[in-house]
Parts: C-alpha cells; sequence; structure tokens
C-alpha cells in the first residue's frame, strides 16, 4: 500500500457567530495516499471548496488535525517552516481570468514564487526555470514576457498550473480547474494534468463538480453533502456501486452525450434523512466506506 | 411537415473594434419548427451567442453591424424592424433566458413585480388578472409556496430557484419561441437536471419552440430534437440529434465528442483533443477555419471554403472529407468505440440488431 500523503482527522470549519455557526465542513476524516487523484464531488455550497482551502490553511480551522507527511499543517510555525511547507503543497484556482495578477507579466507570475523562497542563483538560472516551467506546460518561452490578458482561458489556466509546479511541490490541490473552460481546452488541461503527475510524481485533490471528468481524472472519490463526506471509495466503485442515496441521485442527473439514453433517463431525487449519533463509516466493499448508522447502511446497501 | 416559424438565411454579423472588424457571424442557416428544440453547440467565440442575440435584435449598433441575411420569424423579417417595434416581439413573440440567474433579475424589484410587469405590458388585462396569472406561472416552473414567493426578492431565492424565476419571467407573455442561452452552465448538475426536465415539460403543454445554446453535450443529447455545431463563426454541421451523435461528419463534431470522457472509458489513456485554439475572426483563415486544427485536413482545406455537403435529408456538413474525390477518411476509432458501445447498450435494451442509419 502507498504512504500516507495526507491524513485528515474530523476537519471542522465554522463561519460566522460561534452561537449560529455556518458549519461549511463538519467533521471529515480521510487520507489521501501518495502518488493518487483524490477526486472531490459535491454540489455548491456542500464544503468541498472550504475543505480544499483548509488544507492549505487559507482559513484557520474550528476544529480537528491536517497531517501532512506526519506534521500537523495548522500547528504554530516559526516563518521559515512555514515557507517549508509552502513549497509542499500548492493550488491551482477555479478562475484563470481571476486568478492572476494583471500586472504582472506570465514570467514574474510564475517566477514571484522562486523569487520569495530564494531558489535560484542568478538571472540566467532563473530565466531558464521560469522558461522550462512554460513549456512543461504546453506554452512558449516567448510567452513569458506577456501580461494576463493576452491569453486564452486554457492558456491562462497553464500558466496557473505552472505557477503551482514553481516551487516543485509534491501535493496539488486543485478547485475546479477546468470548470471555466470550454469542453475541446478541458480535455487539454486535464491531460497536462495527468502527463504532470507521471513526469513530477504529484499527488492531487481534485474538486469538481463535473462528475464525468472527475470519474476520469480521478483514483478515488469522495462524495460530500452539507458538509460532510457521505461515500468515498475506488473511482469504479462510486460510479458502478454507489450505495448512499445522495451519490446515486447525483449520479442519476449527469446528462451523457448519448440521445437514446438520455430519452430514457429517469432521475432519482434524493431526500435528505436526518441520523441519528451513531452515524458513521461503514465498509460496504474494499476500500469503499459509506456514512450512515448501522441500519440505513443495510437499506440502503439492499435497495 | 409544419411551416418553419423561424427562418435563419446567410446571417452575417461584424463587430467593428479598434483592432479591426471582427466577422462573429459568417453566413449562418438555419429554421425551426413550431414544438421543436434546436440546440446550437460551440466553444467560447463561435459566435452562438451573437447568433442567438441577433434573433433578438440584441446586438448593439455600433459596434455591432447586421452585415447581410434574413431573420424571417412568423412570416416577418426582423432585421428591418425599428426599436419601438421589436419592442413589441422581445418578451411577447420570442424572450430569452439567460446564462446567470444572479445578474438576470433585478436585485430591488420584488420577483412578483419583475413577472407582472412583462404580463401588463403585453396583455391587455387588469393588475389583479396579472397577479393570478403570476403566481400561477410561479406554481408552472415549480416554486412551493407561490403567494409567498411573489411578495420576495430575488436574493431571497436559491440558484436554481432564481433560474426558475427567470424561465417564469421568459414564460409569462406565452413567447412561440424560447431563446435559453446556457440557462444551466451555471447550475449543480442535480438542478440542472430539474431545469431541463422543467423546460421540456413547458415545450409539451405549449408547444414553445426552444432554441438552447449550450457547450454541454450530454444537455445537448438530453433537450434537443435538432442540432447545430457552431465553429468560427458558421455551423459547420446540422442534423437531428441522432445523426449528430450517433453518425458525425465533421471533423471538429468528432473532436467535440472524442474530448467528453465517457463514463466507462479507461482512464489510463489520455483524452482526445483538438489541438490549437479557435482562428482570429478579425481575418478568419482562407479555405476552411478548421483545416489548422483539423488532423484530417487536405490540401483543399487550405485554399477554398468547403460548401454544405447533404448527407441526408436533415443532416448536412461542411467539410471536404464529403466530396466524392476526397479520400474515405472513417471516424477516429476512439469515437467510432464510444457510439458503437451506446448503440450497443441500446441494442441490449431493446433487443434489435441495428439501428443505425
Amino acid at each position: 500500500m502507498a504512504k500516507k500523503l495526507l491524513e485528515i482527522k474530523n476537519l471542522t470549519q465554522y463561519f460566522g457567530s460561534s452561537k449560529e455557526p455556518v458549519k461549511a465542513v463538519d467533521g471529515i476524516s480521510f487520507d489521501i495516499y501518495e502518488g493518487e487523484t483524490l477526486g472531490l464531488v459535491g454540489e455548491s455550497g456542500c464544503g468541498k471548496s472550504t475543505t480544499g482551502r483548509s488544507i492549505i490553511r487559507l482559513y484557520d480551522i474550528t476544529d480537528g488535525q491536517i497531517i501532512f507527511n506526519g506534521k500537523d499543517v495548522h500547528s504554530s510555525k516559526s516563518a521559515n517552516e512555514m515557507k517549508q511547507f509552502n513549497r509542499q503543497m500548492q493550488m491551482i484556482f477555479q478562475d484563470p481570468y481571476a486568478s492572476l495578477n494583471p500586472r504582472m507579466k506570465a514570467g514574474e507570475i510564475i517566477s514571484e514564487g522562486f523569487d520569495i523562497h530564494g531558489l535560484y542563483k542568478n538571472k540566467k538560472e532563473r530565466r531558464e526555470k521560469v522558461e522550462s516551467l512554460l513549456e512543461a506546460v504546453g506554452l512558449n518561452r516567448e510567452h513569458a514576457n506577456r501580461y494576463a490578458h493576452e491569453f486564452s482561458g486554457g492558456q491562462r489556466q497553464r500558466i496557473g498550473i505552472a505557477r503551482a509546479l514553481s516551487l516543485n511541490p509534491s501535493f496539488i490541490i486543485a478547485d475546479e480547474p477546468i470548470s471555466a473552460l470550454d469542453v475541446s481546452i478541458q480535455a487539454q488541461v486535464v491531460n497536462l494534468l495527468k502527463q504532470l503527475q507521471k513526469e513530477f510524481n504529484l499527488t492531487y485533490l481534485f474538486i469538481a463538480h463535473d462528475l464525468s471528468m472527475v470519474k476520469y481524472i480521478s483514483d478515488r472519490i469522495a462524495v460530500m453533502y452539507r458538509g460532510k463526506i457521505v461515500e468515498i471509495g475506488l473511482a469504479d466503485d462510486i460510479y458502478h456501486s454507489p450505495v448512499h442515496p445522495y451519490t446515486k441521485s447525483l449520479l442519476s442527473a449527469i446528462p451523457l452525450p448519448d440521445p437514446l439514453s438520455e430519452s430514457k433517463r429517469t432521475r432519482i431525487s434524493y431526500v435528505h434523512e436526518d441520523l441519528d449519533e451513531s452515524a458513521s463509516f461503514y465498509e460496504v466493499a474494499d476500500k469503499h466506506f459509506v456514512y450512515g448508522t448501522a441500519a440505513s447502511v443495510k437499506k440502503w446497501q439492499n435497495a | 411537415m409544419s411551416e418553419p416559424i423561424l427562418q435563419v438565411k446567410d446571417l452575417r454579423i461584424n463587430f467593428k473594434t479598434f483592432a479591426g472588424v471582427v466577422q462573429a457571424v459568417r453566413g449562418v442557416n438555419f429554421e425551426l419548427n413550431a414544438g421543436e428544440t434546436l440546440a446550437i453547440v460551440g466553444e467560447s467565440g463561435s459566435g452562438k451567442s451573437v447568433t442567438s442575440n441577433a434573433l433578438m435584435k440584441l446586438i448593439p449598433e455600433p459596434p455591432g453591424i447586421y452585415e447581410s441575411g434574413e431573420i424571417i420569424f412568423n412570416g416577418r423579417d426582423l432585421i428591418p424592424l425599428s426599436d419601438k417595434e421589436m419592442s413589441k416581439v422581445r418578451g411577447n413573440d420570442i424572450s430569452m433566458i439567460f446564462q446567470d440567474p444572479m445578474t438576470s433579475l433585478n436585485p430591488t424589484m420584488r420577483v412578483g413585480r419583475q413577472i407582472t410587469e412583462v404580463i401588463l405590458k403585453h396583455k391587455n388585462i387588469s393588475k389583479s388578472d396579472a397577479k393570478k396569472r403570476a403566481i400561477k406561472l410561479l406554481d408552472q416552473v415549480g416554486i412551493p409556496m407561490p403567494e409567498k414567493r411573489y411578495k420576495q426578492f430575488p436574493h431571497e431565492f436559491s440558484g436554481g430557484m432564481r433560474q426558475r424565476v427567470v424561465i417564469a419571467i421568459a414564460l409569462a407573455a406565452e413567447p412561440k419561441l424560447l431563446i435559453a442561452d446556457e440557462p444551466t452552465t451555471a447550475l449543480d448538475v442535480t438542478i440542472q437536471a430539474q431545469i431541463l426536465e422543467l423546460m421540456k415539460e413547458i415545450q409539451k403543454t405549449s408547444n414553445t419552440s426552444i432554441i438552447f445554446i449550450t457547450h454541454d453535450l450530454g444537455v445537448v443529447a438530453n433537450v434537443a430534437h435538432r442540432v447545430a455545431v457552431m465553429y468560427a463563426g458558421q455551423i459547420v454541421e446540422y442534423g437531428t440529434v441522432n445523426e449528430i451523435f450517433y453518425n458525425p461528419k465533421h471533423p471538429y463534431t468528432w473532436g467535440l465528442l472524442g474530448s467528453m470522457p465517457d463514463i466507462d472509458s479507461n482512464s489510463d489513456e489520455l483524452l482526445r483533443t483538438i489541438p490549437g485554439s479557435p482562428p482570429d475572426l478579425t481575418n478568419p483563415p482562407k479555405g476552411d477555419a478548421f483545416a489548422a486544427r483539423n488532423e484530417f485536413a487536405l490540401a483543399i482545406d487550405y485554399e477554398k471554403e468547403p460548401p454544405m455537403f447533404q448527407v441526408s435529408e436533415t443532416h448536412f456538413a461542411k467539410t471536404w472529407l464529403l466530396h466524392p474525390d476526397a479520400p474515405k477518411i472513417p471516424i477516429p476509432e476512439a469515437v467510432a468505440k464510444r457510439i458503437e458501445g451506446y448503440l450497443g447498450k441500446e441494442n441490449v435494451l431493446n433487443g434489435e440488431k441495428t439501428i443505425r442509419n
């Protein structure tokens, strides 16, 4: 079994007043193994982006523990330790229009990381690094001197990816990296992410609501609903033998590019049931866990 | 076959910009029958939104120019109409649903008034009757407690509910044609499925024609009767939904179908992609606009623009590959395999031998 790169234990993230908090993430636990891609799916507002942002310490978590490479991410750290940690973990954002500074050239955006971390000896080395990163993501070295507005959406997302790669991270959180892109460009970016994963031995947390892309890129998938993970398992198991009624409902809503099967589609609607205190994870198949009470999981399995 | 309610003939729309004249729509032809749904698919910048905005005469002039063409709706050309005449058509005969339900409602106005506004403008009825009709519409689009919701503001609604309100407004004057510009792109899949069901339901009961603009081929397969694939301001393939999905002829359509991951596809393989990006329409390339990104491009593609070749009575494609003298290029294996997979599943379900035409 591969080594655990990231362990998330009872991660809780509340916002707002302590009297009536918004429970964005409500006590979730999962592991991410080295070299794998974990897909995190769910509807808007389910807490999937908050989970990603909490992991990379963009928020101070309310409760729980995030252990990355054996170290607690949220423990107090000196500035130096923080830098070490930031090198290891990087993020790709959803909106390639809003996530690049319009007043910086692509080369400056990509090299900002090395400047902060002092990762080059001289200007020549710095330039070479920028060029090799641009080429790694399928752009030209000439692109380093252009501003963000001179690029198309897909190219901008490539710059965002080059920036995330610039510090040689081992773990990348991709928060809906393709949902703002056109279909033909989505495929290019997903292919690029796959190639880079092989080349640099990266681990991904891939957050998305486009379930067919998630199935394609992920080794395992976690389904989130109202701040909780309701089902987690191998991508094929989640798609072909879902157990939780929410997962079933989500899968039944994906439109397929197949008119004949679309004309016969029946959507399963999901009615949320409140679970009692005893709810926890049950292993229904190898590496396939469902959140519920013993009785409800049994009922769902037979449904 | 019934009379088409809409005919678009050789529509050309340009925009004057500092960088030059952008030829956004370059000779588009299509027609639509009553009660039918046409899906227009294509990448951003392919001219699909410009085409649909043009049908409502929503292109600002300047910088837009209706270079040529006719938009014949119910036997009348809309292009020469004045703004005043158009305002009787907009919302009444043709209405539109926009992509973003967050920004297409007025945040300072109660939802009920936004609906009655349309009814009072186009129908000669009293305020109290308009209110009754608005509440009935809210109920029809599946909003619970319509009397209470009638008095609320848009911020009190969720995204899916807001899109339902937008649909209620679009339907308020019982239009014959509904244009939906990516109406579900901003919504979650479960909400998207509900909205698509709602639109099909409405179409069945009121025989409305729908033009559906999207880049999601799954959504197209779900709602459309006919499909127009747009590329660089032109329709490159046009046909019934089954023809486009099961017997595609244009390499761009192959590319679009191939770049969608399949639920059953093996994730060790890379996705098929369309290399490069769409051409700059200030200076459209000579010949076939898709040639530079087309792995099957012929020498003539760089010289001469292909005409629309007819494949069947309802199926057309704009590619030189359909010329009798062109080399026979089969559909790429990955796309063919996928189509076979879909049809195979179908055969098992129906117990039929073949349904391919």
